[in-house]
């Protein structure tokens, strides 16, 4: 369990490394390489609630 | 007296207050004032921690990035990394801290290898970073105020007043005061940023996407990454330096200490990047004046922001900007001040005077805030060019601290403190030698190839930080006392049997 949570929360950080550099298509009218790092801040967003949930330390600490 | 100045000094005033008024009904121990009794929950946090990322940098630096540049310093303004460093690193850190009674961030390395001269080193390898920091970010507030007051205050007096300002709530209050003034400077912040990213482009240009096209029809290359200097692997190698240092700066740390659980941590490395998406409209800012108004040179291009606002809106809205802009530096500046006060005090003098009393250490603290922004303030008028250089090494420098942090919070800590000592001074040695003299991996070795040339020279000397400490570490661990490793493997072994 441990690793998964591992894995999922690194994913969003390495996919954001992964750098597509040109400017079409324009997507929400940004140039796509705009679009791209934010579409991967956002996923960071919703990795980390993933892990946040299906980590155990979550529930032990509730207090 | 000008509408935006009336504006800018009700937003100073109403600072000062908040600040003030945060302190009512807390008994002021060295704990609440320096990290808020570790009280905080995730709203409260949020705000400090989060807020962090709204500084000046959001304001001028930017979209006067985005303005001289384009696309690589815009994109170098996320980071991903942040928060999954936050959300790993963060608990364990904080555990350990509410464990062993831990206050500052030089708290940490002194307790955790049990050796105050650790402590102390950690403490001046900090406040020399932090204190251009400080610095930047009062000329940064200067030019705000007075761009935004139309030239009637002058930035000496901007920062003089708002050096003031600080000093008076950080003195009484600490951290509650932060704490409470970082929650409406981020409202007004985002309210500004927001309203302005977006009205910019659809004003002047019609939208988002006419603009970006008529910046790419101008201005050939601008929104792509080059073949060389601010390159993809120049961007991912700084990416990862800067994220490695982020927390390592005692003001975040302090930040951390106040949080009131490790769940609350956890949840804010969650939530926290939707908050940096926001940046977004601060690029959209820096983007819509390069055709707009063009010809800004050098340090100017970070006014591109103000020249913006000042043409489109009436003096009394340049006001609000100016205040959210001011605020912007103020608060980051008044945590700063808390949390070196607290190092100082704790980590320096009373290493020294073994014998201080807590009430002594925090009457002490109280007192050096003032010190502290009297000699911010000597070196913001007298510091020229070297404080640039020193400002621009802060990031280094700080993550010269990373490896002796992690490595303590393995279960058995394979570094000694002769080791943590030995890596921390050579790459402070490497990180300033490099940066005086210029040296870059390009002029080290000219024939690797691009993409190695590119990297950020801070990685390379943080990995040689590595290798150093754990070799030392590995040449002294026979003849060292074992570095106990409490707390974290109690709690641990817990989760195991679970």
């Amino acid at each position: 369990m441990k690793k998964m949570i591992y894995v999922i929360s690194v994913i969003p950080a390495l996919g954001s490394l992964f750098v597509i550099n040109r400017i079409e298509p324009y997507v929400l009218g940004m140039p796509f390489v705009l679009f791209w790092a934010i579409l991967w801040v956002c996923l960071t967003s919703v990795f980390l609630m993933i892990a946040n949930k299906l980590d155990p330390a979550t529930k032990e600490e509730e207090d | 007296m000008n509408a935006a100045l009336l504006v800018i000094s009700f937003f100073l005033v109403l600072c000062i207050w908040l600040g003030l008024q945060a302190r009512k009904g807390k008994n002021m121990s060295l704990e609440q004032w320096a990290i808020g009794g570790r009280g905080f929950g995730s709203f409260l946090l949020f705000f400090l921690i989060a807020g962090e990322m709204f500084t000046t940098y959001t304001f001028l630096g930017a979209s006067g990035g985005a303005y001289r540049s384009g696309m690589p310093p815009a994109l170098y303004a996320f980071n991903c990394f942040y928060f999954v460093i936050a959300y790993w690193l963060l608990p364990p850190i904080w555990r350990y801290a509410k464990k062993n009674n831990v206050i500052s961030q030089s708290d940490f390395y002194d307790k955790k290898y049990n050796s105050p001269a650790l402590g102390i080193l950690v403490a001046v390898i900090s406040v020399i970073s932090i204190i251009p920091y400080l610095i930047m970010q009062l000329k940064g507030l200067g030019i705000i105020v007075s761009e935004a007051s139309y030239g009637s205050i002058s930035p000496n007096v901007a920062i003089v007043v708002s050096v003031i300002a600080i000093t008076i709530y950080v003195t009484a209050s600490g951290m509650h005061g932060v704490a409470w003034t970082a929650v409406i400077k981020d409202i007004m912040i985002l309210a500004v940023v927001v309203f302005m990213g977006i009205y910019f482009p659809l004003h002047y240009y019609g939208g988002l996407q006419p603009m970006f096209e008529a910046i790419d029809t101008a201005k050939q290359g601008l929104l792509l990454f080059p073949e060389q200097g601010m390159s993809i692997s120049w961007f991912i190698s700084a990416t990862i330096m800067t994220a490695l240092a982020f927390y390592m700066f005692p003001h975040m740390l302090a930040g951390v200490f106040s949080a009131k659980s490790p769940k609350s941590l956890r949840w804010n490395a969650g939530i926290m990047p939707i908050y940096q998406v926001i940046i977004i409209f601060s690029l959209f800012i820096g983007f819509s004046a390069i055709l707009q108004v063009p010809n800004l040179q050098g340090a100017e291009a970070d006014l591109a922001l103000f020249k913006m606002a000042k043409m489109s809106f009436d003096p009394w809205f340049v006001g609000v900007i100016g205040a959210s802009g001011a605020m912007a530096a103020l608060i980051p500046s008044s945590l700063v001040l808390t949390a070196t006060a607290t190092i100082l005090s704790k980590n320096v003098y009373k290493v020294w005077k073994p014998n201080t009393s807590d009430e002594q250490l925090r009457s002490l603290s109280r007192m050096l805030v003032p010190v502290i922004s009297i000699v911010t303030l000597y070196f913001t008028f007298n510091g020229g060019e070297s404080i640039f250089t020193l400002y621009l090494m802060a990031y280094s420098f700080m993550a010269q601290l990373f490896p002796a942090l992690f490595f303590s919070l393995w279960k058995k800590n394979p570094v000694t403190v002769q080791g943590a000592f030995v890596g921390m001074i050579v790459g402070i040695l490497l990180v300033i030698y490099s940066t005086t003299s210029g040296t870059t991996l390009a002029t080290l070795f000219p024939s690797l190839p691009q993409a190695v040339q590119d990297l950020d020279v801070g990685l390379a000397v943080l990995l040689i930080n590595i290798a150093v400490t754990l070799g030392v570490s590995a040449v002294t661990r026979k003849t060292s006392i074992h570095v106990e490793e409490d707390g974290e493997q109690v709690s641990g072994m817990g989760k195991l049997v679970k």
